[in-house]
């Protein structure tokens, strides 16, 4: 291999640092993703045994040509991926159950058009859906019988349930901003690998409840805990080192680049491409308020954590020596340097804070999306969005920015189609850099 | 196919020639102009969109089929430089990569009469392929099949021709403007250079180029649909670049071609270690179906790796790449 020109000082320890890195790195993912990879046939092989994980698929009929009464006597067939047939005929309410062993899937569900009463006919003619079982999970199927006559629900009726599904998501998004903004203020890194540790805290969680059997809110907490050393490793194996070669920024976010992509595709295979669930409050009970929006528990639980954790963050920055530490990194790191503050400790702090944050984030989002890895991939332009949006390396602009883009997401579905939603996301993106590129709490002088 | 065969097939498949156009484009954005364009996929998708609607859903002639397409680059250039290139760097990986995902997002979902959603647009082949001189008895040659053997034919000396015009223009007194830019600005603009129109301009040559990739990947896989032009299809057009090194003529070709060859090898190598009744590599480890992430999650290792150790890339020289451009 051709040398390139002698560099003027040895630097053997610097060129053993980022390979030194690189090791380290693979050796935590691997560690443990080995677990789960491991772990997780072997679960699957004591299902197929004692079939503990049962889903079941139900439904109520009723004939709306006859004021909503129960039509009984109806022949239902449930066949699932391997083409095993379960059925049931409703009762004398209506109702129907079917329970599917095994691991769920894609399953075909089959309403036997013959059975139905004399007279009785199907709203449309989709007797058989096709669904995606979750393990675990009872899913409502509902076939609709006789003339159409519901309330017909306007778009304004929609507004307060989008909003709050939004506000919720935005909620859930904000602490994965705020980490990928406090990267980048401190660091100057766009981090195109953020999402990734999003993705790893889904899955330690997943890893945990599901495969070790921790309860999930001790799991959530060891995804946390382990997505804190994540991200340290990373920045002391991988970042540190390039900083201190005096790698440009340019060059660190190809980096960045790559590590997202090895990661992803390292998840992909650690998971075998499934979508995976976590096994406790999977299908929490609703409740309606004013009928306006239904909330569950584990919304509320769910954003009283985001609330708490990230106004203990932004108190944190504000008040502690280390926040201020942070805060002037972020605005200039020589002068801070040259005042006394140990950068490399404040940087050190902010990758683990950061990684924290977004493996929260995973946790929450393993519920809403499932345990995928593409659960990075899918989120990754929404955080760019919303930390462009608020303003890059501002912590308040990413939480407002957060908050925003996920009411928006959802409020898009009044006037897209819902596959479009998150368009909405990255068009609003483009128009804030058109008409205030600092964002909205950003400060000037950031942009030039 | 054995291990040898089948990277040199895959290596000059239309695929491959569409992806080194794309690097082609990047070169200009990336290596001579210091514009991070994480959009490429974006301009290729725009390309063969445009073509193959033209052709399947309104019946125009190849010839302004393929106008279509290059316009339809030239106003996305447009789109995405106006908000950006008076911005620092990453602001414009980040448009670009929005527009993009904006786009596929748009090509999946919405116009389904126009756009098929995921069956992606078919029979626009038709006038193209009746062109091809090959005689019919022709079955097949070196494995390649006569339609693609057809598109080689064109997508090849197309790869020439633009290469040697990105050589002259490089050249030129416009060539040099657009390599200062990427070393310094302000200095640029010191001169009283317009600095904004020509980043537009090379956005836009860099664009349609990519734009004619997307042809070629067209008429080679006969159909375009959307998910084909996602963010991986621009990371895999930037590996190539690194790899060949950015900011020189024929990079983007070595690099792509060495990225397809070994990509491909790697692929095959390891389906043989993993199948088969007494497999090398043991099912727990590695099943056939996972080669695939396994391959690419090299590539991403290959990126990090050559972009810490050489950013030059195989054949780069490390002065003419100013990558810290803040």
């Amino acid at each position: 291999m051709p040398h390139g020109p002698a560099s003027p000082r040895p630097a053997p320890d610097l060129r053993a640092g980022p390979r030194a890195a690189a090791l380290l790195l693979t050796l935590v993912t691997g560690v443990l993703l080995a677990l789960l990879s491991v772990a997780t046939p072997a679960s699957a092989s004591g299902d197929g045994g004692e079939e503990e994980n049962s889903n079941t698929v139900s439904g109520t009929l009723t004939n709306t040509a006859t004021d909503g009464s129960p039509v009984p006597g109806v022949e239902m067939i449930v066949r699932d991926a391997a083409g095993e047939e379960f059925s049931d005929t409703t009762a004398e309410d209506g109702t129907w159950s079917i329970e599917v062993p095994g691991e769920g899937g894609l399953v075909e569900i089959e309403l036997v058009i013959d059975s139905l009463p004399e007279g009785v006919e199907l709203r449309q003619e989709d007797n058989v859906r096709e669904l995606n079982l979750l393990p675990g999970q009872s899913l409502p199927v509902l076939f609709a019988i006789g003339p159409d006559n519901r309330d017909v629900e306007t778009a304004w009726d929609r507004v307060p349930g989008l909003i709050y599904s939004g506000l919720l998501f935005g909620l859930i998004m904000a602490p994965a901003a705020l980490g990928l903004s406090m990267v980048f203020g401190t660091t100057g890194l766009t981090n195109f690998a953020h999402g990734e540790l999003v993705t790893f805290g889904a899955l330690i969680t997943y890893l945990s409840n599901t495969v070790l059997g921790m309860p999930f809110v001790l799991a959530a907490v060891v995804a946390v805990v382990v997505g804190m050393a994540f991200g340290w490793a990373q920045d002391a194996g991988l970042w540190r080192p390039l900083r201190r070669r005096g790698t440009g920024l340019i060059a660190m976010m190809i980096v960045s680049i790559g590590l997202q992509f090895f990661l992803r595709n390292m998840y992909q295979y650690f998971t075998k491409g499934r979508l995976l669930s976590y096994d406790e409050y999977l299908t929490p009970a609703g409740r309606d308020v004013g009928g306006l929006f239904v909330f569950t528990s584990r919304d509320l639980v769910i954003a009283v954590t985001s609330i708490v954790v990230l106004a203990a963050v932004l108190l944190a920055l504000s008040r502690t020596r280390l926040g201020r530490a942070t805060r002037a990194v972020s605005d200039n790191p020589a002068l801070a340097s040259a005042t006394g503050i140990d950068v490399d400790r404040v940087i050190s702090v902010v990758w683990i804070l950061g990684s924290g944050l977004a493996a929260l984030a995973g946790v929450f989002l393993g519920f809403q999306l499932g345990v995928t890895f593409q659960i990075g991939q899918l989120i990754l332009l929404l955080l760019f969005a919303a930390v462009t949006v608020g303003g890059l390396g501002s912590v308040w602009g990413a939480v407002i920015g957060a908050l925003l883009i996920g009411v928006l997401i959802d409020l898009s579905t009044l006037v897209v189609p819902a596959d479009l939603k998150n368009a909405g996301a990255l068009l609003l993106l483009i128009v804030i850099l058109l008409v205030r590129p600092q964002g909205l709490l950003g400060r000037r002088e950031r942009v030039g | 196919m054995d291990l040898i065969t089948s990277p040199l097939y895959d290596a000059f498949t239309p695929t491959a020639i569409s992806f080194v156009l794309a690097a082609i484009g990047l070169n200009i954005h990336f290596g001579y102009a210091g514009l991070l364009n994480f959009g490429q996929a974006a301009f290729a998708a725009v390309g063969a969109y445009g073509m193959g609607v033209a052709i399947a859903s309104f019946n125009l002639p190849l010839v302004v089929a393929i106008l279509v397409g290059l316009v339809a680059a030239v106003l996305l250039a447009l789109v995405m430089g106006v908000p950006t290139l008076r911005l620092r760097a990453d602001y414009l990986a980040i448009v670009t990569i929005a527009v993009a995902e904006i786009l596929r997002l748009v090509f999946s979902t919405t116009f389904k009469e126009y756009f098929r959603a995921r069956d992606g647009v078919s029979g626009f082949t038709g006038s193209f392929r009746s062109l091809n001189p090959l005689p019919d008895s022709m079955d097949t040659f070196l494995n390649f099949s006569r339609n693609d053997l057809w598109v080689m034919l064109v997508g090849w000396p197309l790869v020439g021709l633009i290469l040697l015009f990105v050589w002259a223009i490089m050249r030129s007194p416009w060539g040099r403007v657009v390599k200062s830019i990427r070393e310094d600005e302000d200095a640029v603009r010191s001169l009283g250079k317009n600095v904004y129109s020509y980043k537009m301009q090379a956005l836009i040559l860099g664009g349609v180029i990519g734009a004619v990739g997307g042809f070629v990947g067209a008429q080679g896989l006969a159909s375009v649909q959307p998910d084909s032009y996602n963010l991986d299809f621009t990371f895999i057009a930037f590996t190539m670049l690194i790899l060949g090194g950015a900011a020189r003529v024929m990079s983007p070709v070595a690099g792509a071609v060495i990225f397809w060859a070994l990509l491909s090898f790697l692929g095959e190598l390891l389906t043989k270690l993993s199948s088969g009744d007494n497999p090398i590599i043991p099912p727990e480890f590695m099943t056939p179906d996972q080669v695939g992430n396994i391959r690419f999650a090299f590539v991403g290792l290959a990126l990090m790796l050559l972009m810490i150790f050489r950013p030059q890339g195989l054949f780069g020289d490390k002065k003419e790449i100013a990558l810290d451009a803040r």
